[in-house]
């Protein structure tokens, strides 16, 4: 079906309708949850997929899930975990992840769980400029 | 888990959502996720071999 003007500006419209936000939210929240509210199905499970199993493969490693702020580094890296929602409060609540680094690959596993929770953040805007219309 | 392969599973999922976010087509989405690919593993590969001969 040809996409005329006014099925763009109806979709336009339609698409400001409602919470804005909430794709942003839910995808921070729930990692590819803001692409699964959208009906993009296929980038959602790519992208769940991707910062789950980065999360999990830091766990795994016993990386560290940063607890306090002490230092510039330690903000950073708390503001980098926080970044992957609730996957770090669940893993804090149940005493995942590494309170030191001992072992080498623990320094991996940590930047690891610092990066999934950017590229977690990197999603949920996706789906923020998704239901926007900023991106198609 | 080895080194190179931590390396390769970082590459790969950080190009997954580089390609899916940072491009509108599902083509271009493709083809810039296998350019981070290579970019992320080709340049960890390179410094390494720096890094071995700067340690010599």
């Amino acid at each position: 079906m040809a996409t005329t003007p006014n099925n763009t500006v109806a979709a336009q419209k339609e698409s400001r309708q409602g919470f804005v936000y909430l794709p942003l939210i839910a995808g921070w929240l729930v990692p590819g949850a803001g692409h699964f509210l959208l009906r993009k199905w296929g980038r959602g499970a790519l992208l769940s997929a991707s910062i789950l199993g980065m999360f999990a493969l830091g766990i795994l490693m016993q990386g560290k899930l940063y607890a306090g702020a002490n230092e510039v580094l330690d903000i950073l890296g708390m503001a980098g975990d926080l970044g992957n929602g609730l996957l770090y409060v669940v893993s804090r609540a149940l005493g995942l992840g590494a309170d030191q680094v001992q072992v080498t690959t623990a320094d991996y596993g940590t930047r690891f769980i610092v990066v999934a929770g950017l590229l977690n953040v990197i999603a949920a805007v996706d789906a923020h400029n998704l239901r926007t219309g900023r991106k198609a | 888990m080895t080194h190179f392969a931590a390396v390769v599973l970082f590459a790969l999922f950080a190009s997954i959502v580089f390609g899916i976010t940072q491009r509108q087509t599902p083509l271009r989405m493709v083809r810039y996720g296998i350019y981070c690919f290579v970019l992320f593993t080709g340049s960890a590969v390179a410094l390494s071999w720096v890094m071995f001969l700067i340690a010599r």
